[in-house]
């Protein structure tokens, strides 16, 4: 099949990857570029696993086509932290909140988190359970989620 | 409580920097160089003959290194009754039979592969309900059992069944009974990390299973009865890459498992199968449906008197741990309250629908809604409120149950009075005068689980090896794993304790079996106090040691010594204190010693396997608990929203209560998910709803915040006082919620889930009943 030649921003670093018209941007993060942060956990969009930010704005790296990213800013989980490894305070407060269990829905919810707490620096209780809908966790009941959430966006807004 | 510098501290998850950094690897994200991947071709039909198998257009596809059938691999059987076989041959019994799989070089080869496998079947009868499966003449699932011996039936041959008491005695004692039918069908796990595996055989045929199993040791013996089936002699080593969610689902081994190692096998190479979302959901083994009948009286006071279960469990086609769940419903059944005369019988029957495996709560969330629910019944009879009545049976300490369980720590009465305090149970309970559609009411319900392991194999050991470097530094190599409940961090927590070191200077070894000691897996609650137990004992033999040779070099009597912030301490001369460090290298190096500090403890608890009459003490100790709830339910919509929820648990002790809330909260949630919204939707052995569209597991927008309620009674038997939390969390959610609906609209839901449909015809058929038998418990 004749292959795509993209060019897009992952992580501040530029990339150029060449793919096929079918391909998703997850299947670029995780096979071409061997970022395995953003997981799949549905393939279909229903369960925000695979949660990454384009353009600042999060999106199920699944269903979103390669071919779109092109000429794009990407950020997954891994570019969040510091130059010297040091936590990004969403990340650090799900850490400190027990917001992660087996961790699978983590990098997602975690990328939904600050796709919010970037346009919106106090969300309400509300306002974050909304901007989390879409990511399914199934060990923690969602509680101390939400608790890191707000205790990162104290923090952040401080 | 004894002062401790780590443990009952909320010490965050050891592993969560890795997780929310996206380093964690999975099986997903798992490559092993020339690794090929594998893909199973699926049963067209739900039972029937198989006539044919074309492999050749498949084999045709670019990229493909092999195609197998059950006609070109060995047999491999397995399972609890090994009636199920990797590959199937001449005969499907469901949809998610196994007839053939590929390995090739992408996915997608192998997908394309898999769609031009060509299969020929001769359709044959199939039965989907369990009453009409034990009917005579009704289509048989199996003719024979694993060794060729004809069946009469589809009726498992299992021995469930325990009686205590005189149960006639206790009827005719009673001036009240209430008895009851309910149902509850399959939900399954939904880990968000799908089940996979990579198999892969090195030069002299050893295996190596790179894996997500939740029973290392036990799964390696199964492999290695496969390799055994294949001919092969060779090692098996399982792996772990970290755990997307367990809940029970991958507590045995399955098909696809044994197809990456047949593959493997053929062609040479690795080979990875990873489940998508739709095979996770209907090719994985959810939690056993079962129809109950539930009969229970009491004295005039409200003493329960006898408490009578019979059960039918829709076994599906093949036999996995999902039929030895009465071998666990039989507690609550036996023993939730005091019941002196009781029977427990269980009929697991076969059919056409999937097969059913291990869920958090091992079968307890099902019977202890049929208990629970009934039992509120039971206190409307005797016109006493169903906190009085729960009070009046509630468990005590030392008591001995019918089924011989021995009760030793038992916080179940202090459970309900916390339950009662929180909810302000007096004044919101049968609150009258409520107008308007939408009404509230409030519920409990209460559960007894394992909480000190459960001898339901031979051994429910776990096995320990810890050793200590030259710096203070302590490896433990542990039999369990972590499944993201926090399994490494407690142990770090215990060992640290121990040892009198910081929690960052030891590390957790799990999952290779290889390295690690063997361990029955992580199930049963057992992790926190079996292999906490076990690693507690091998700690402290590390410290004795210790001890034994700063006696020996301070010239001072072991017993004045101890551990303490990585010092070796002089309880009568601290001058005399000195670094852990300078002792360990003290020891390593010099003549005097020449040792190094390490030591291993196999921890297998004094418990009973419970086999033919099914009496005795199975767990160390056991967890106690009560739930309470207020709803509100909508009376136009049939929608029940939970106004507040409080889950109060006798853990023994909180070893980190940040955990253990997750745990509790998780499980809640979970279980909120069993009581309103989860179901699979099998329609003649059809799963309709496999994806997360349709099958509803509750999102952040639905989170309800949990109000836990530790209860700590200190168990001497568990390790600084703990018992299990791991399943307890779900098990009364669902007859809370149907007992608090009770209260606020007056109807009886005895079907789960109770979804507002449910509720609403509920309603519609209490204005204008449609027959003479209370057709409120019949609707669909
Ligand atoms: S994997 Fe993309 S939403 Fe589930
Ligand atoms: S932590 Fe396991 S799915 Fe969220």
């Amino acid at each position: 099949m004749e292959r795509i030649t993209i060019r897009f921003k992952v992580n501040g670093e530029d990339a150029t990857v060449a793919v096929e018209p079918h391909w998703n941007l997850l299947r670029v993060l995780r096979e071409e570029l061997e970022l395995t942060g953003a997981k799949e956990g549905c393939g279909a969009g229903e369960c925000g696993a695979c949660t990454v930010l384009v353009n600042g704005r999060a999106v199920n790296a699944c269903l979103y086509p390669a071919v779109e990213a092109d000429g794009a800013e990407v950020t997954t989980v891994e570019g969040l932290a510091g130059p010297g490894g040091e936590l990004h305070p969403i990340q650090r407060a799900f850490v400190e909140k027990g917001a992660v269990q087996c961790g699978f829905c983590t990098p997602g919810m975690v990328l939904s988190a600050k796709a919010l707490l970037d346009r919106m620096p106090l969300p309400s209780e509300e306002e974050i359970r909304t901007a989390l809908a879409g990511n399914l966790c199934r060990c923690t009941g969602y509680a101390q989620i939400i608790e890191a959430v707000q205790a990162a966006a104290e923090e952040l807004s401080r | 409580m004894s002062a401790t510098a780590v443990v009952g501290k909320a010490i965050p998850k050891v592993d969560g920097a890795e997780k929310v950094t996206g380093r964690t690897v999975y099986i997903h994200d798992l490559k092993i160089p020339g690794m090929l991947y594998g893909k199973i071709k699926y049963s067209d039909r739900v039972s029937a003959r198989i006539v044919s198998i074309d492999t050749s257009e498949a084999e045709k596809v670019p990229g493909v290194k092999a195609v197998i059938t059950a006609y070109n691999t060995p047999e491999i059987r397995f399972g609890f009754l090994k009636d199920n076989t990797a590959l199937k041959k001449d005969r499907v019994r469901q949809y998610r039979d196994e007839i053939a799989a590929v390995a090739a070089t992408t996915p997608e080869a192998a997908e394309e592969a898999v769609r031009k496998i060509r299969v020929e079947y001769e359709d044959l009868p199939a039965v989907f309900d369990p009453d009409e499966a034990l009917k005579p003449d009704a289509p048989r699932v199996h003719q024979t059992d694993a060794r060729g011996k004809p069946l009469k039936d589809n009726r498992l041959r299992l021995p469930w069944r325990v009686e205590a008491g005189d149960v006639k005695a206790g009827e005719e004692a009673s001036a009240f009974v209430a008895e009851g039918e309910y149902e509850v069908g399959w939900v399954t796990h939904c880990c968000l990390g799908t089940s996979g595996c990579i198999a892969s055989f090195d030069p002299h045929g050893n295996l190596t299973m790179y894996s997500n199993t939740q029973i290392p040791s036990l799964a390696r013996t199964d492999y290695m009865e496969a390799l055994k089936a294949m001919g092969l002699r060779g090692r098996v080593r399982v792996v772990n890459a970290a755990i997307g969610g367990g809940f029970g689902s991958k507590l045995d081994t399955y098909a696809h498992e044994y197809i990456a190692i047949l593959l493997a096998h053929r062609t040479g190479r690795p080979v990875k199968i990873v489940f998508d979302r739709e095979e996770e959901f209907f090719a994985t083994s959810p939690r056993q449906p079962v129809k109950v009948r539930v009969r229970q009286g009491c004295d005039a006071e409200g003493r329960l008197t006898f408490r009578e279960i019979s059960m039918v469990l829709d076994n599906g086609a093949y036999t996995s741990w999902g039929a030895t769940t009465p071998t666990v419903m039989m507690m609550p059944a036996t023993s939730l309250y005091r019941v002196p005369n009781v029977r427990f019988e269980a009929t697991c029957v076969y059919t056409n629908n999937t097969y059913c495996q291990a869920m958090r709560g091992y079968g307890t969330p099902q019977v202890t809604f049929a208990i629970e629910c009934n039992l509120d019944e039971l206190a409307e009879k005797v016109g006493l409120d169903p906190l009085e009545m729960r009070l009046r049976n509630a468990n005590e300490p030392g008591e001995i149950t019918p089924q011989g369980f021995k009760v030793t720590t038992c916080g179940h009465r202090e459970c309900i009075e916390e339950v009662a305090k929180r909810l302000d149970w007096k004044n919101k309970r049968g609150r009258a005068g409520q107008r308007g559609a939408k009404r509230r009411g409030v519920g409990m319900a209460c559960l007894m689980h394992v909480g000190g392991g459960a001898k339901i194999y031979r051994s429910d050991g776990c096995g320990t090896l810890i050793k200590v470097d030259d710096f203070g530094n302590v490896d433990v190599f542990s039999g369990s794993m972590d499944i993201g409940q926090g399994l490494d961090t407690v142990l770090r927590q215990i060992v640290a304790e121990t040892l009198g070191v910081g929690i960052e200077r030891v590390n957790v070894i799990v999952g290779d079996t290889d390295v690690c000691p063997w361990d029955v897996g992580v199930h049963a609650s057992r992790s926190t106090f079996i292999a906490g137990n076990s690693a507690l004992n091998a700690a402290r033999m590390v410290r004795d040691q210790i001890l034994e040779f700063s006696g020996q070099m301070l010239e001072a009597p072991p017993e004045i010594l101890a551990l303490e912030n990585g010092q070796v301490v002089c309880r009568e001369d601290p001058s005399k204190n000195l670094p852990l460090a300078k002792v360990l290298r003290r020891a390593h190096f010099a003549k005097i010693g020449n040792t190094m500090f390490m030591a291993a403890h196999f921890y297998e608890p004094d418990t009973d396997m419970l086999e033919g009459e099914f009496k005795g003490n199975y767990s160390c100790t056991y967890a106690w608990g009560c739930h309470g709830v207020e709803v509100e339910v909508d009376t136009a919509t049939g929608h029940v929203e939970i106004v507040k929820y409080v889950a109060a648990h006798d853990v023994g002790r909180a070893i980190n209560p940040m955990l253990l809330r997750g745990q509790v909260q998780g499980a809640v949630m979970m279980g909120i998910g069993y009581a309103l919204s989860e179901e699979m939707i099998f329609e003649q052995g059809r799963l309709r709803n496999p994806n997360f569209r349709d099958y509803k597991i509750l999102t952040a927008k639905d989170a309800v915040k949990v109000e836990p309620v530790i209860v700590e009674t200190e168990d001497p038997a568990g390790p600084f006082g703990a018992k299990g939390i791991g399943e307890p969390g779900l098990v009364p959610s669902a007859p809370a919620i149907a007992n608090a609906i009770y209260d606020a609209v007056g109807v009886r839901l005895n079907r789960l889930p109770l979804k507002p449909e449910r509720v609403l015809r509920a309603l519609k058929e209490r204005e204008a009943p449609s027959g003479p038998c209370g057709a409120l418990q019949r609707e669909g």
